[in-house]
């Protein structure tokens, strides 16, 4: 029994041109190599999605400037509020941050900036901008990284089960299980873990801490360990919000795959199935799912706001809370480009991945 | 080929094989996690409490806004400083009267301009350099003359003319102008061998060299942001050292997980923002090992009214309602407002009923009107005081002035605070019975409206310092704003001449005794005019551990607050409990072998997997 054949199959059931040429193409320009002619097309489609992702960042940029300039309250006046100030200080603070300028100058020394990278001095912590995100973002990443890696296995695992078990008791357990989940806010999730397994209750005791990233006293293998123990609770919250999602979109695709030909020609010739599901369906099945997890990824940098909150976790979420209550425009202005740059981002690398995974789209 | 397919009875021996070597795995990485000096063990903490080293936890939310004391701003930034650095002068922990800091003693000058301060001999750096009046002549003059360093503490030079050090012990300040609050400056002291290589004040966080040299009772030593603030006790301290010898401020940005943290023993203070909830202290007050310190608090909740918003040369602007122009329709508001609900159900009984502008807890300062003259709960009454006004009923009930419009009035509220609307919501209905209507303006944020003067009623609140020149001045015709809908210090437009005069008087006033008299005045007469009405002093709700501190200092001591005091006490006089394993831990007794567990769980289930996954695999090759 072989599985030589199973690219071929994949390769046929996805409609693709299974036929390419690695002999020596035909002389002439009007006569490129169908590699050739498909790389090209690949490049002209890549480079549109590049452009339409530079145009949406740019759009942000303005967005960012014009939307927090609607907040109410006048950021120094909150600065400084219940301090002995002298309106001669007040005013000092406004010509420092370029308060004092018209609108439009504003806009377009922030325009200018921005494009090198310098999102200007954050107002309350009279430090550069970039510096407080370059601070709090390996903390944002590592907990969102840990949790879009675990959620995407479970996701995609289960998902798969469900589908190929489609109406068995455990499909319908997993699926209400997630969506259940799924509809639970993650901070109220959140303090429930710390409640029943940071400070233990009844006869769960308490076993991870109830917030922080470290403890601070510790260096080496120990800090390591001691992240990693923090990190427990803050990404099972996470991850048992954003895996329904993943669970939903694999198993809705692997539910389309079911009925198709190319599974009945897998299952004719003797495969298992186990091997059927896992080489030939939940391949085709990963399409769509592949797009949905670097939506993820980007939706998850920003989602994370509530449970950096309840963890007390020192990322990007807890600094943009603080941006927004002052609000430090600087500060709130460059979040707001980097979380929306992230989906943008992520979206563009799925569309120019997904010709690579499907060679059908993009051409 | 089926007959070579290994039998389903030799499963559980492959499944057997691989738990327990996950088993041993799990157990090893949990052996590995008791080890000494792995964080998350018990013999970790046993370990850090045998070297003796006490640490006092305490669970903070608010970020520090820089390290700089020229530019911080925040009352755990300032909070911070007072244990890093020195003052000229410090609060009494027991009645908040000013006692010497790192000046021993002061004197003025005949014409009152003149103020010489003897800086303390035994004060050292951390760095053993002596602190001198060189230090602080140095600190006060790079406030007057640069703009960035006056960021912070600008204010407390405004009215300086010379600042001079004629000797290491001898610190001079002439003023333009009288001043009474030369004993309240509340400014840290900086080394200026260390600070007078700093380039741009404006931008120097003093966050990157640690420890960081000053001379209070606790040295910085460590900082990380949103994570934790590291400070030792100073053994050097001229008070004498602090008994616990680490404090940690360790960040918990949800209050109801620091409160979990407290439960836990994982820190041993926490505070709200500004308070615990009633709900937060009635559940710890139940607690093993927990003590909640219900203390009367130094803030004021007050009702006020929009006085007719206008700049300094009397440019009207805003669209208060002119009703409130009339002191009688002001004070009959007031007297229908029934300040023992508001205590009882509103801060369930976590506050005290307000009377004056100052909170009791200034007992020099505080002031309450006398029988006759107070605006007590009078419903009757204060319908009477409309009609006089000329707004009566009309048949549907409706209070209507000369012009027949309805009374109605807006009250701003701020929608992050829950108290606001809830007491919203009572004055709609008090109010109501008198036939005025009430909408209740909540919104984020309440800065645009005030000082546009675009309101007729606000929740008004503030903190208010030992010495109250502060509170009391922005209410002077000094604070309007020079610009219609500028920002100005003014609170709420108020300009009063009569209280002006008090105000000047108090500022030029250096017996103590006397110009307390004069702020009394001040407050009667604030009270008088009614558009500044006291409706609470709301309490410091905050709790420790029992286990961890022993005894700790409030301020005032017989009953007051802990966090944010005015001055170092309560950290600095923290004794450690006896038993106490001195350091706040993250993990529970048993968390190392239960994290060896959830990871034997992980390794299992992994493992399981993996051999699963490997088996089917090589299934087809087996066929």
């Amino acid at each position: 029994m072989s599985t030589e054949s199973t690219p071929a199959l994949l390769k046929g059931a996805a409609g693709v041109d299974a036929v390419q040429t690695d002999g020596p193409a035909p002389a002439g320009p009007s006569a490129r190599s169908p590699r050739a002619r498909s790389t090209t097309a690949y490049l002209r489609y890549a480079a549109g999605k590049l452009a339409g992702a530079a145009v949406s960042l740019f759009a942000v940029l303005v967005t960012s400037f014009f939307l927090f300039r609607l907040i109410p309250g006048d950021p120094v006046k909150q600065m400084t509020g219940g301090r002995q100030v002298s309106t001669e200080q007040i005013a000092a603070m406004r010509k420092e941050f370029g308060l004092d300028l018209p609108l439009w100058q504003q806009f377009t020394e922030y325009c200018g900036k921005a494009l090198t990278g310098d999102f200007g001095t954050s107002y309350q912590f009279r430090a550069p901008v970039m510096d407080k995100i370059t601070e709090a973002l390996p903390a944002t990443l590592l907990l969102t990284g840990t949790a879009f890696v675990i959620y995407t296995a479970i996701g995609i695992w289960l998902g798969a089960r469900s589908a190929w078990r489609n109406g068995s008791a455990g499909d319908r357990f997993h699926t209400a299980f997630a969506l259940t989940l799924y509809s639970v806010p993650s901070f109220w999730l959140g303090l429930l873990l710390v409640i029943t397994l940071s400070v233990g209750i009844g006869p769960v005791p308490g076993m991870f801490p109830t917030g922080g990233m470290e403890s601070g006293s510790e260096s080496g293998f120990a800090y390591v360990l001691d992240v990693a123990h923090h990190l427990v609770l803050p990404v099972v919250t996470l991850v048992a919000v954003e895996y329904a999602r993943t669970l939903l979109v694999m198993r809705s695709s692997l539910l389309d795959e079911m009925g198709s030909d190319y599974l009945t020609t897998a299952r004719a010739k003797g495969l298992r199935d186990d091997l059927v599901r896992r080489r030939h369906a939940v391949p085709n099945a990963m399409l769509p799912t592949v797009t949905l997890l670097f939506v993820n990824l980007g939706n998850t940098v920003a989602g994370a706001i509530l449970v950096e909150t309840v963890f007390s976790w020192p990322g990007l979420g807890g600094l943009f809370y603080q941006a927004l209550s002052v609000p430090d425009l600087p500060l709130v202005q460059a979040l707001f480009f980097i979380f929306a740059a992230a989906v943008i981002l992520m979206n563009t690398l799925a569309d120019v991945i997904y010709p690579l995974l499907d060679p059908r789209v993009g051409r | 080929m089926v007959t070579r397919f290994p039998p389903r009875s030799s499963r559980p021996h492959g499944r057997l094989r691989i738990l327990v070597a996950s088993g041993a795995a799990a157990l090893a990485l949990a052996a590995g996690s008791v080890v000494p000096g792995i964080p998350l063990a018990p013999a970790a903490q046993e370990a850090q409490a045998a070297d003796g080293k006490s640490t006092l936890t305490v669970a903070v939310a608010q970020s520090v806004d820089s390290l700089s004391p020229f530019l911080a701003q925040r009352l755990l930034s300032t909070s911070i400083h007072r244990l890093m650095y020195d003052y000229l002068t410090n609060y009494d922990a027991k009645d908040n009267r000013t006692i010497p800091g790192l000046a021993t003693k002061w004197e003025t000058s005949a014409d009152k301009l003149t103020w010489t301060y003897t800086i303390r001999p035994d004060s050292k750096w951390s760095d053993g350099e002596q602190a001198t009046a060189e230090d602080a002549a140095w600190t006060f003059n790079k406030m007057m003359t640069d703009e960035g360093a006056a960021t912070s503490n600008g204010s407390f030079v405004g009215n300086f003319k010379k600042v001079t050090a004629p000797s290491p012990d001898k610190l001079v300040i002439e003023l333009k102008k009288p001043q009474a609050t030369m004993t309240a400056l509340d400014v840290p002291i900086v080394p200026e061998h260390v600070w007078d290589k700093v380039g741009d004040f404006s931008k120097f966080n003093n966050d990157t060299k640690f420890p960081i040299v000053g001379n209070g009772p606790f040295v910085l030593t460590d900082y990380k942001v949103d994570s934790y603030v590291k400070l030792k006790a100073n053994k050097d301290f001229w008070r004498g050292a602090p008994k616990f010898d680490e404090l940690v401020f360790r960040y918990y940005k949800d209050q109801d997980a620091a409160v979990a943290a407290l439960r836990k023993g994982e820190v041993s203070f926490v505070a709200g923002s500004p308070s615990l909830t009633p709900a937060q202290a009635a559940s710890l007050k139940t607690a093993d090992n927990i003590k909640v310190n219900d203390g009367p608090g130094r803030r004021f909740y007050a009702l006020a009214t929009n006085p007719g918003a206008r700049t300094k040369d009397g440019t009207k602007f805003g669209d208060g309602h002119p009703a409130l122009l009339d002191q009688k329709v002001r004070q009959a508001l007031f007297m229908a407002v029934d300040r023992t609900t508001i205590i009882d159900k509103v801060f369930q009984g976590y506050a005290i009923e307000g009377e004056g502008y100052i909170p009791p807890r200034y007992g020099s300062y505080f002031w309450k009107p006398s029988a006759g003259q107070k605006l007590a709960y009078d419903p009757a009454k204060a319908a009477a005081l409309l009609d006089e006004a000329g707004y009566r009923k009309n048949g549907a009930g409706k209070r209507t002035g000369k012009d027949g419009k309805p009374l109605d009035f807006r009250i701003l509220c701020h929608a992050t605070d829950p108290n606001d609307k809830a007491i919203g919501k009572y004055l709609q209905e008090w109010w109501g019975d008198l036939g005025i209507g009430l909408k209740v303006d909540c919104r984020d944020n309440v800065s645009d409206p005030w000082y546009a003067g675009e309101y007729d009623l606000a929740f008004d609140g503030w903190s208010v310092n030992p010495d109250p020149d502060f509170v009391m001045s922005i209410h002077t015709c000094a604070a309007l704003p020079a610009k219609a809908k500028e920002s100005a210090a003014t609170d709420n437009f108020i300009c009063d001449k009569q209280y002006d005069e008090l105000y000047a008087k108090q500022l030029a006033e250096y017996d103590p005794a006397k110009r307390a008299d004069l702020v009394k005045q001040m407050e009667s007469r604030l009270y008088d005019t009614g558009y500044m009405n006291v409706m609470a002093y709301p309490n410091a709700v905050e709790a420790y551990r029992t286990d961890q501190i022993e005894s700790i200092t409030t301020m005032p001591s017989a009953a007051g607050n802990i966090y944010g005091q005015d001055g170092y006490w309560s950290w600095w006089s923290a004794v450690p409990a006896a038993g106490a394993s001195g350091d706040s831990s993250d993990g529970g007794g048993s968390t190392g072998v239960l994290i060896g567990v959830g990871v034997a769980v992980v390794v299992l289930a992994g493992g399981g997997l993996l051999f699963a996954m490997r088996r089917r695999s090589t299934a087809e090759d087996r066929e």
